[in-house]
């Protein structure tokens, strides 16, 4: 009897409390704000399916306490299992089908042609991203040539002159609106890119070159934080996407571009 | 005649201590070293829980006896973080292994599997023995990781590759440490294999005359169908195992591609590939999900059904769910690789096979209320659990339709909504089901009955204590938060969160220290407890046809005769509001 108002008590309190809340930051693209419509589908129809179930489980308790008679006789009803079967069938797979559009939006459409390349190498605890610079050309690498401390993580070979205007840095800086491709891959063990305000998330995974395209439309600084446990330093495996818009873009990439000289 | 007398030499009880309580045969005993095995191991699991949850809080708190007990892990009495996931490699390896995979397969199904069927054994008795002293020895191993050069392994329960396979440079404890974690779980996994085909060979060959499949006990099928889940399952983590310790010590490249270089260092490997692990690794690591919550089912249908005082609704549905999950709790691995880097079309069917295992655990749930529908429900401390793992269910389920969109695991893959996720379903619910099967067999095991009072105290801190751990957790994954961060210093929305992590830090303080409870209560009735009648709970399988606790050789040389199923209470004309299985009438 208690556990049944206890049931309802935490039932209700959860149903309003998650229906009414949202813990998200806000999106920055049109595939968050997708996002942001199939995870408010999944909650209204979970929570529908959580509010009755958990209810009538509170009701069972509250109702049908011993009294001494026999309960009821019944082995079951054969009409009721084939009803609730197919709904929750063409319920759970129905979902599954409309979130297909985000899923093949990030993973089965290609990045535009004109989207800016961007190499991602991740290593224990830190990220670098290289930019192709004026040349549009991503210089020859060599694993030997790696070295952290000299600001070569991709280990640069000098003597390609197309790497020489190539631009490395720690944090990730993209012009507004301008559609991006990362060719992200790790050095060591298994990293994951993920900024929240995306609604994104790729494993890095060694030996292995994995795309991720995005676009940004709202200037701003966002964190990114490995999502793939990766050793002692995983929380602080910490780098910042910047949005800037494409004046401040160029500028920031002179100012690199100058320093090199 | 001589074959019968042949079987009762075969089964005279031993009379040395040594044989009788260590080195035992006798399923009874080896069902309560598991039970007893996988409750050291809860207490372990659970305690280094704590010191985790205490660590995210308070990163730079300084306590003394941290220094005492890893003096390397925790110089000064502040604990690092490589030491914060050690804690969290060995409380995941732990509980999925020692508790979850323990108690309710191996501890109850070896206590209850042959009484429920009208057997006077397991099918193989020694090697019934072997495997509980071979799980023994597994924990011994895992546990020896905390003292090794190193100390313990910091690469998670699931032990991906390259971090797990590249020794030493990989970080602190993945040199003799990790080494220590692959032997252990080998050993396990053949601990399990010989339980398997014990349990199969048993089910399949030993049941009495008139226990047919469809009269068998709810929990006779979830062991059973567990049975077969680890048999498909350990096989292939013990190859997987192989390989990886293969790949540490041997030099070969199963899981390492070429061109990794690690702390500088260029690494001389190629041809590997790390997601090969993953794909093995949840091979099996699906399946175990399903292999710790059949057995938690199977007790909930059976107790809720006794308790109601009434049929189970739908005993063939239930049935059908029951081979229904374990069949396609093969197909669904890949839903724990959506960001792994695997072909994304995969994705699309491992997600639709994962929506349809949604199916059979929705029928359960409806059943389960459907059994209460029209009940006469007798609130013992065993119901209550029984009731809570339904609404765990309910919860912990709930959140997986969000988890096997992999448009939605975008964002919520390995953030603390996972954790919550699982942590209810296969954790706590799982655990609630351990509950459950203690206070309802205790009284079959040990001869005596639990006392009630404090089991219901105990039974509601719980409750509310877990879900005060794990509710605020769904917040966080929505907030982003990702999993196995050892502090939230370095990131400015986690630092906005901390007041979230420090409530359920504070909560899950409050439930562990309500366990104590739990012990005190064993203890007790252990020794002051009410002598357990042969059948207190006026249930109709079996084990309640014998003494309690039940003679060595079960039925006391009677060859038990079936009549019916296992859930005739309330039937109209019957002289009881129950029927037992046994009743020729």
């Amino acid at each position: 009897m208690i556990l049944a108002f206890l049931v309802w008590a935490f039932t209700l309190f959860v149903t309003a409390y998650f229906m009414f809340t949202t813990w998200f930051p806000p999106g920055i693209n049109a595939h968050a704000a997708a996002y942001d419509q199939q995870f408010r589908l999944t909650l209204v129809i979970t929570g529908v399916i959580f509010f009755l179930a958990q209810m009538a489980l509170g009701w069972v308790m509250f109702k049908y306490g011993d009294d001494g008679k026999r309960a009821e006789y019944s082995h079951g009803n054969n009409r009721l299992e084939v009803l609730w079967t197919s709904a929750a069938a063409v319920l759970f797979v129905g979902l599954v089908l409309m979130g297909t559009t985000i899923w093949a939006s990030v993973h089965f459409t290609d990045p535009p042609a004109d989207s800016m390349v961007i190499e991602v190498n991740a290593k224990q605890f830190a990220w670098s991203f290289r930019y192709p610079g004026p040349d549009g050309k991503f210089g020859r690498t060599d694993l030997k040539l790696i070295n952290d401390s000299a600001g070569n993580p991709f280990g640069i070979d000098e003597k390609d002159p197309a790497g020489k205007d190539d631009v490395v840095s720690s944090a990730v800086k993209v012009p507004v609106g301008k559609p991006i491709l990362l060719k992200m891959a790790a050095r060591d063990v298994i990293h994951n890119f993920f900024v929240r305000e995306l609604r994104l998330k790729q494993d890095l995974v060694p030996g292995m070159i994995i795309p991720y395209h995005f676009q940004a439309d709202t200037p701003g600084k966002y964190e990114v934080a490995c999502s793939e446990l990766c050793g002692l330093g995983h929380h602080q495996m910490r780098s910042v996407l910047e949005v800037m818009s494409e004046a401040d873009f160029a500028k920031w990439m002179q100012e690199q571009l100058a320093q090199k000289q | 005649m001589s074959e019968t007398s042949a079987t009762h030499v075969a089964h005279h009880a031993p009379t040395s201590f040594i044989r009788k309580y260590i080195f035992s045969t006798d399923h009874k005993v080896i069902g309560i070293q598991y039970w007893f095995l996988a409750l050291f191991s809860v207490f372990l699991g659970m305690g280094l829980s704590l010191l985790m949850r205490f660590h995210m809080v308070f990163p730079d708190a300084k306590v003394s006896w941290f220094a005492t007990l890893w003096p390397k892990g925790a110089e000064g009495g502040i604990m690092t973080p490589e030491l914060y996931l050690s804690l969290m490699t060995m409380h995941g390896t732990i509980m999925v292994f020692f508790v979850l995979t323990t108690a309710p397969q191996a501890g109850f199904g070896n206590s209850f599997l042959p009484l429920q069927i009208g057997a006077e054994d397991m099918a193989f008795p020694v090697l019934n023995m072997m495997s509980f002293w071979t799980t023994f020895l597994a924990l011994a191993v895992l546990v020896m990781a905390f003292f090794v050069e190193g100390g313990a392994p910091l690469g998670g329960w699931t032990a991906y590759p390259p971090l797990s396979a590249l020794g030493a440079v990989a970080g602190p404890g993945m040199g003799a440490g990790m080494n220590c974690w692959i032997v252990s779980i080998a050993l396990f996994c053949g601990a399990s294999l010989m339980g398997a085909i014990n349990f199969i060979a048993t089910l399949v060959d030993l049941r009495c005359k008139g226990m047919s499949m469809m009269r068998l006990p709810l929990t006779c099928w979830s062991w059973f169908v567990t049975a077969i889940l680890s048999l498909l399952g350990f096989a292939v983590l013990l190859s997987a195992g192989i390989l990886l310790l293969l790949d540490r010590v041997a030099g070969t490249s199963f899981f390492l591609p070429a061109g990794l270089v690690v702390n500088d260092q260029i690494q001389n490997h190629k041809g590997g590939s790390p997601l090969l692990w993953q794909h093995l690794f949840w091979f099996f690591g699906h399946p175990e999900v399903y292999i710790a919550i059949l057995p938690g089912m199977g007790v909930t249908s059976q107790i809720l059904s006794v308790f109601a005082r009434k049929p189970i609704f739908g005993y063939k549905a239930m049935v059908y769910a029951v081979c229904g999950i374990g069949f396609l709790g093969f197909l669904v691995w890949g839903h724990h690789m959506f960001m792994s880097g695997m072909n994304p079309y995969t994705a699309m069917a491992f997600s639709i096979l994962t929506m349809t295992i949604g199916v059979p655990s929705a029928i359960k749930t409806f059943n389960w209320i459907g059994t209460l529908w029209g009940a006469k429900i007798r609130f013992t401390t065993c119901m209550l659990f029984a009731l809570g793992f339904v609404s765990l269910f309910i919860s912990g389920g709930l959140s997986g339709i969000f988890l096997g969109q992999p448009a939605l695991d975008l964002y919520f893959h390995d953030t603390y909504f996972v954790v919550a996720h699982f942590h209810l379903i296969m954790g706590v619910a799982a655990i609630f089901g351990m509950f459950a099967g203690t206070f309802y067999w205790f009284p079959k095991m040990f001869g005596k009955m639990m006392n009630e009072t404090i089991g219901k105290i105990h039974f509601y801190l719980t409750f509310i204590g877990v879900y005060c751990i794990f509710t605020p957790m769904h917040q966080l994954g929505m907030a982003g938060n990702p999993r196995r961060y050892a502090d939230f210093k370095e990131f400015e929305f986690m630092g906005q969160l901390l007041p979230v992590h420090t409530f359920i830090t504070w909560a899950a303080i409050l439930t562990a220290t309500a366990q104590v409870l739990f012990v005190i209560n064993l203890i007790w009735s252990w020794w002051k407890g009410a002598k357990a009648s042969d059948n207190p709970w006026e249930a109709t399988t079996l084990e309640w046809t014998v003494s309690s606790p039940p003679p060595f050789d079960n039925f006391a040389g009677k060859h038990p005769v079936v009549y019916r199923g296992p859930y005739e209470y309330a039937q109209p004309g019957a002289p009881k509001d129950y029927t037992m299985q046994t009743d020729p009438t």
